[in-house]
């Protein structure tokens, strides 16, 4: 019978409300798991899994071009042309380049030619949780949406050679490009939201960013004690908009301490914590 | 002077920091919220909202009619957004980054320049803060024009605070283009450094200059301030980690409310900015 790959991805669209902790944790006790890291802007994964790197592949996501100087006429063309401002008396700023290559095309004295830029590394790797794929991106680039894609990508083609039934991704903060590019194909989106009222609204929008690309989700409060009040009233706007509401997973200092230690916290602590975290694991697990 | 508030890894406390430091200033400033995707500032500020502008990209719309079918602008979109079904060109705007490339150069005039609407931007006022944010929509995937609107229309005549969103992508560099300094708010753990060497790299990159805002500072190691050290990069100011900080954040309080004497210390770091700004303006100027 062929394995059906199951693929969970973990969000929060507000930063910092610990989807890579949560990760982190879910990979020690996830069985036959492949891992990925989709927050390829600032990636952080890799920090906790130990990752032993296995392969090594550039990423050219854009095309940037080249001004040759001694064809370049000055005509201006290039800068009327470029909506991005990103060429000037045939300077080019690589930061505000988003690679169009409308003046390659519009360049009648063929000043202009493109080159394969290097955008990010994806990484491969081996760690004791299981395979992991992970990236980075190179700083200030452009086109992240595109390198999520392939990080996920070879992710599935691990699952499918090794014959894994499940993928795990740690997600990118926001709702833009690296979100969308992370969301698509996934069964599950596992929401880690934090019981403050910026926490809240960001779900809101995740949670409507899932309606919209037709993807269950699932949501957890991460660090409630911190505020059980807007826990519970997080806990209760889930069950209105029909979310699966996985569960509370305390504040600890300790958790803090196993991030320093870089370790998944679910490998070193048996508290309260790490307690909540599995049983969120095993509730989002009888979802997919 | 614009400064932005900006860190690699999400959570850290760039809306705390960026509002209060808004609020202690106590005389005219305008704070934008430039993360556009999940914008929080206003739930800590609750400022009026007086104008909403729709923020538009520019998208191509396909004329039949006058279509040849030549393909021209299919080979010129760099992002695969067209495509040539028998004797129609199916545009799929999703892909579309508003270059204007298909425009230009289809020699027909079979495509004229649409909109799409990407998000929105919203301005107001809350006592002495202009205030203004960006918001984009759900399923969108383009932050950038919707933070290149928003800081646009900014009053360039007023000190200016710009609270950026997470990361060191694309959203990030359009929300620190031409800002005087940054303040990098950072956690002391190695998730915290890591994305602050991330940032730290952009930064010199675009060759602005930057500090460092260490919060929650007694929660973790030493490793942020090692970097710190080793780079050069000062530490301008350390807020401890407190519950009630957290509470006040959570109920969408600025802390400043209720720790009256951290006032006095924005106002310092403002001022230690203001300095750092001078000085290197001043090295340059002779350089």
């Amino acid at each position: 019978m062929p394995v059906v790959m199951r693929e969970i991805v973990v969000l929060s669209g507000k930063g910092g409300t610990g989807k890579t902790t949560l990760t982190g944790a879910f990979a020690t006790l996830g069985k036959d798991a492949v891992l990925a890291d989709a927050d390829v802007d600032a990636a952080n994964l890799h920090l906790i899994l130990r990752p032993e790197v296995v392969a090594e592949e550039p990423f050219f996501g854009l095309r940037l071009p080249v001004v040759d100087r001694e064809r370049c006429t000055s005509c201006g063309v290039c800068t009327q042309l470029c909506r991005f401002e990103a060429i000037q008396d045939g300077e080019l700023d690589e930061t505000a380049c988003e690679g169009c290559a409308v003046c390659f095309h519009a360049c009648s004295a063929g000043a202009v030619t493109l080159r394969e830029a290097l955008t990010g590394c994806v990484y491969e790797a081996r760690t004791a949780f299981g395979p992991f794929v992970y990236a980075a991106l190179g700083v200030g680039r452009e086109n992240s949406g595109k390198l999520v894609a392939r990080v996920k990508q070879r992710a599935r083609e691990i699952a499918r050679e090794q014959a894994k039934n499940l993928l795990v991704v740690d997600g990118p903060p926001g709702i833009g490009c690296p979100v969308i590019a992370s969301v698509a194909g996934a069964n599950l989106l596992l929401v880690v939201t934090e019981p403050t009222a910026a926490g809240w609204q960001d779900l809101e929008r995740v949670l409507e960013l899932a309606r919209h690309f037709g993807v269950r989700a699932a949501v957890c409060v991460n660090k409630a004690s911190l505020d059980e009040e807007i826990a519970g009233k997080i806990e209760h706007y889930c069950r209105q908009e029909g979310a699966a509401f996985l569960g509370r997973i305390p504040f600890a200092a300790d958790v803090v301490k196993a991030v320093v230690a870089q370790s998944p916290v679910t490998e070193r602590l048996a508290g309260p914590a790490a307690q909540a975290m599995r049983a969120v694991w095993e509730r989002a697990l009888d979802l997919v | 002077m614009i400064v932005a508030v900006v860190s690699g890894k999400g959570g850290t406390g760039k809306t705390t920091v960026a509002v209060n430091l808004a609020l202690s200033l106590d005389r005219e400033v305008q704070l934008l919220d430039c993360d556009v995707e999940e914008p929080n500032a206003h739930l800590l500020l609750r400022p009026e909202i007086n104008t909403a502008e729709p923020v538009c990209l520019p998208v191509p719309v396909f004329q039949k009619e006058r279509c040849t079918g030549c393909g021209r602008c299919i080979e010129v979109c760099a992002y695969n957004a067209l495509v040539l079904l028998r004797d129609k060109v199916l545009i799929l705007q999703e892909l579309c980054h508003g270059c204007g490339g298909c425009l230009y150069f289809c020699p027909e005039e079979a495509l004229v320049e649409g909109k799409k609407v990407l998000g929105t931007v919203e301005r107001g006022r809350i006592g002495k803060i202009g205030f203004a944010c960006g918001r984009l929509n759900v399923g969108e995937a383009l932050a950038p024009p919707v933070i290149k609107a928003l800081r646009r229309g900014a009053d360039p005549a007023l000190d200016t605070i710009v609270d950026c969103p997470p990361g060191a992508s694309c959203p990030v560099v359009q929300s620190v283009r031409g800002v005087d300094f940054c303040l990098v708010v950072t956690e002391p753990t190695p998730f915290g450094r890591h994305d602050l060497e991330v940032v730290a790299e952009m930064l010199r990159m675009l060759k602005i200059p930057c500090g460092v805002i260490i919060n929650r500072a007694d929660l973790g190691d030493g490793g942020v301030r090692d970097f710190c050290k080793e780079q050069g990069i000062p530490v301008l100011a350390e807020i401890p980690f407190k519950k009630e900080i957290a509470r006040s954040f959570a109920a969408g309080i600025p802390f400043i409310e209720r720790f009256p004497g951290w006032q006095k210390k924005f106002q310092e770091l403002w001022n230690a900015v203001e300095e750092r700004v001078a000085s290197s303006n001043a090295r340059n100027c002779c350089a």
